[in-house]
């Protein structure tokens, strides 16, 4: 009888010791992170890979990188896994998406996180102008990660067809009109100049009139300057470039199919994220060239992109691990590659700074367009409630350049809605 | 009076049997629906201003909602644009790969293929086929010299052109149903008309319509459910534009629950659809349910 007590308890004791040695083995944090896609191109695979080498580097730490479509999608995935329960650490998410997010009450600021000197003096190492759209109500809620600046990409051999220099692509409004008459070819095989207007036109548009001088929204994201005279303006150089000036088509012009455009010749200028430079550059069988958006009263873009953001729904113990993941992640070495594998910008500059980006600049000078570009660039257009109020100024755009509605009407009426909508946040 | 200990037994057996299927109904369909009546009198609530029961609100401003009555329009005109072309379509399909013809198997096939592929396949492929200069439409125009057309940029032309690629992708799977109907037809019908000396055209719309009929109701069904369920192409091809051009209903609610994050306006919207679609269904059953000849 004893003999078997002491039997069961040995073995209960054995079970004890293994159970604590899996507790131990399991001991490791794991993280889920969702991570979008914009411009297509094969970034999951680098996304994996940048991944699988830091976990080889914190063998403690598992983390899942779930690719979850575009921007839109990976908001609502991330935030759909949350209000579901899964637990998803961190994210990268759209930049603008932050009031969103804080309304929501789904994210914790970063400042709330950092502890040492080091990590305080980690959050002030990136480009400011980057850290904009991050940053909101004196705290820092999204860390930089695939950033990118809007830029031109230029056919040189259709330019030097046209008798144009190809070392000297548009500067201006003028002679973006100029050079693009130029370019469009009367039986239609080749425009002169390509702007999207279907998935992101608020983007492109944020250049417009920043090049114009004016900003769309305030820093408080609570007022938005649509019908502003110079707003106006630049809608109405947009649609002039397809109605008067005949040198990009009339209607909306597609976000997706425009990389194909340029490749296949039919547009000799397009406006696209630095994000599909590594894509043009392998793909395109022309001499091409990148340069920075042109200038009306000044030089301007927005920057976009997708930020790391860190849930509040998580343990100190994730907390840590994800800060080392997306330390990781953001480091100069990380941003480098994939700044090079990609053309999103490195997002400090240290990672400028490392020997093989510097390295593939000098190879490659167009890597560093974005970059110097940044010194031109605003923030993208983020307010509260900003899924409407960007679809508000999507809208109106679209009719202005479908001719539906004429810029100023257009603009008048979002703005108006737009106020609205905002009103009980200010 | 005393129940019978074996009657009552019969009840709870038969109430047993019923439960599986009773509480999938109820758990996604009853209750869903109720759920979706209920959110859509409360108020989108925030950090600032938390959810608040507004009764009837969300539907007074539902009415002034310019975008709200647009999506409608176009929804009816994508459902009228769809329905009877497809359905027509798929009759004409069937007819002929009912008949004796060489290669009749691949004929099958290539008008079912459409069918196979998934929605968001159909749409990639069909981005290509519409983008303006460098899409194959355009370029088979070219070679007549017609001048390249911005399909899907120019308000005019975009829903047409998804009522196109909507009719290409359904008729396939409408042509099956048809086929089957086709296929259990006697022949003795076919060979009594002849000898009667009925003409193809008269033995069509006498004899083989009207038997097809129980078919063209529950193809009907589908065609006016998918009419307002199949947004999944507007993902790819234009999120609605230019300008809520193209903008359907279901995609419209998507919008507001998932971009704009206003479930209770979205809850609003798929009452409205619920409706809709109860209406129609019914009417189609009370309506078509005299003329159709069951046998």
């Amino acid at each position: 009888m004893f003999a078997k007590t002491r039997k069961t308890l040995t073995r209960l004791a054995m079970a004890a010791c293994f159970s604590t040695v899996a507790v131990v083995a399991q001991a490791s944090t794991e993280l889920t992170m969702y991570y979008p896609v914009a411009v297509g191109g094969p970034l999951t695979k680098i996304v994996d890979g940048l991944v699988a080498d830091f976990m080889k580097e914190n063998p403690d730490i598992k983390a899942n990188a779930i690719y979850a479509g575009n921007y839109n999608d990976a908001r609502i995935k991330a935030l759909a896994a949350l209000k579901a329960g899964e637990p998803a650490q961190l994210s990268v998410m759209f930049s603008i998406d932050i009031y969103e997010l804080i309304e929501q009450d789904a994210i914790v600021a970063f400042d709330d996180i950092v502890s040492t000197s080091e990590e305080k003096a980690w959050l002030e190492s990136f480009y400011p102008t980057l850290m904009q759209n991050g940053r909101t109500a004196g705290k820092t809620w999204g860390i930089p990660f695939q950033r990118s600046t809007i830029v031109m990409y230029y056919n040189k051999d259709a330019f030097r067809a046209a008798g144009l220099d190809p070392e000297n692509p548009p500067a201006t409004w003028n002679e973006l009109v100029e050079v693009g008459k130029k370019l469009t070819k009367a039986d239609g095989s080749q425009w002169g100049a390509m702007i999207p207007s279907t998935g992101y036109p608020y983007w492109m548009f944020g250049a417009l009139t920043m090049q114009n001088d004016q900003v769309l929204m305030n820093n408080a994201g609570d007022t938005t300057y649509f019908d502003a005279p110079a707003t106006v303006e630049a809608l109405e150089f947009w649609k002039n470039l397809g109605s008067k000036h005949k040198v990009m088509p009339e209607g909306t012009i597609e976000w997706g199919t425009l990389r194909k455009n340029f490749l296949e010749g039919k547009t000799a200028i397009m406006w696209h994220s630095t994000g599909n430079l590594t894509v043009v550059k392998k793909k395109a069988k022309f001499d091409f060239g990148v340069a920075m958006l042109p200038a009306s009263k000044r030089r301007g873009t927005p920057t976009g992109g997708g930020n790391f953001y860190i849930f509040k729904k998580t343990t100190p113990e994730e907390r840590v691990a994800a800060m080392k993941l997306i330390k990781f992640m953001t480091s100069p070495e990380r941003s480098a590659e994939w700044s090079m594998k990609t053309g999103y910008m490195g997002v400090s500059p240290a990672a400028y700074e490392t020997q093989k980006l510097q390295d593939y600049v000098k190879g490659f000078p167009y890597a560093a367009v974005a970059r110097d570009q940044l010194e031109f660039a605003t923030a993208e257009l983020s307010t509260f409630q900003t899924g409407r109020v960007r679809k508000l100024l999507d809208d109106a755009i679209q009719a202005a350049l479908t001719g539906s509605k004429t810029p100023a009407a257009a603009l008048q009426e979002a703005q108006a809605q737009a106020k609205r909508l905002l009103k009980p946040y200010r | 009076m005393h129940q019978s200990p074996s009657n009552a037994m019969r009840h709870v057996y038969g109430w047993l049997l019923l439960t599986p299927a009773a509480i999938l109904l109820i758990a996604f369909t009853h209750f869903p629906t109720l759920a979706t009546i209920y959110e859509s009198s409360f108020s989108k609530g925030n950090l600032i201003r938390p959810s608040r029961f507004i009764g009837i609100t969300n539907y007074e401003s539902m009415l002034e909602d310019p975008i709200f009555w647009k999506v409608l329009i176009n929804n009816f005109w994508f459902a009228v644009g769809t329905i009877p072309a497809s359905v027509a379509l798929a009759i004409a399909m069937a007819l002929l790969v009912n008949r004796a013809l060489p290669g009749r198997p691949f004929l099958r096939l290539a008008y079912f293929t459409p069918t196979i592929l998934p929605m968001i396949a159909v749409a990639n492929i069909w981005l290509f086929f519409y983008s303006p200069d460098i899409g194959l439409i355009d370029q088979i125009l070219g070679w007549f010299g017609f001048p390249g057309h911005n399909w899907l940029g120019d308000p005019a032309t975009v829903l047409p052109a998804i009522i196109v690629m909507t009719i290409w992708k359904e008729a396939g799977f409408f042509m099956i149903f048809y086929l089957a109907a086709l296929q259990n037809l006697p022949p003795e019908l076919e060979e009594a008309a002849k000898l009667e000396g009925a003409s193809r055209w008269y033995y069509f719309r006498r004899v083989i319509f009207p038997l097809l009929m129980p078919t063209t109701l529950f193809v009907l069904i589908n065609a006016v459910l998918n009419s307002f369920k199949l947004v999944d192409h507007l993902f790819v091809l234009t999120k609605g534009g230019p300008n809520n051009a193209s903008n359907l209903l279901l995609y419209y609610i998507y919008e507001n629950a998932f971009s704009y994050f206003d479930t209770n306006y979205a809850a609003t919207l798929t009452v409205v659809l619920l409706a809709i679609l109860a209406v129609v269904a019914l009417a189609q059953f009370f309506l078509f349910d005299r003329r159709i000849h069951y046998r």
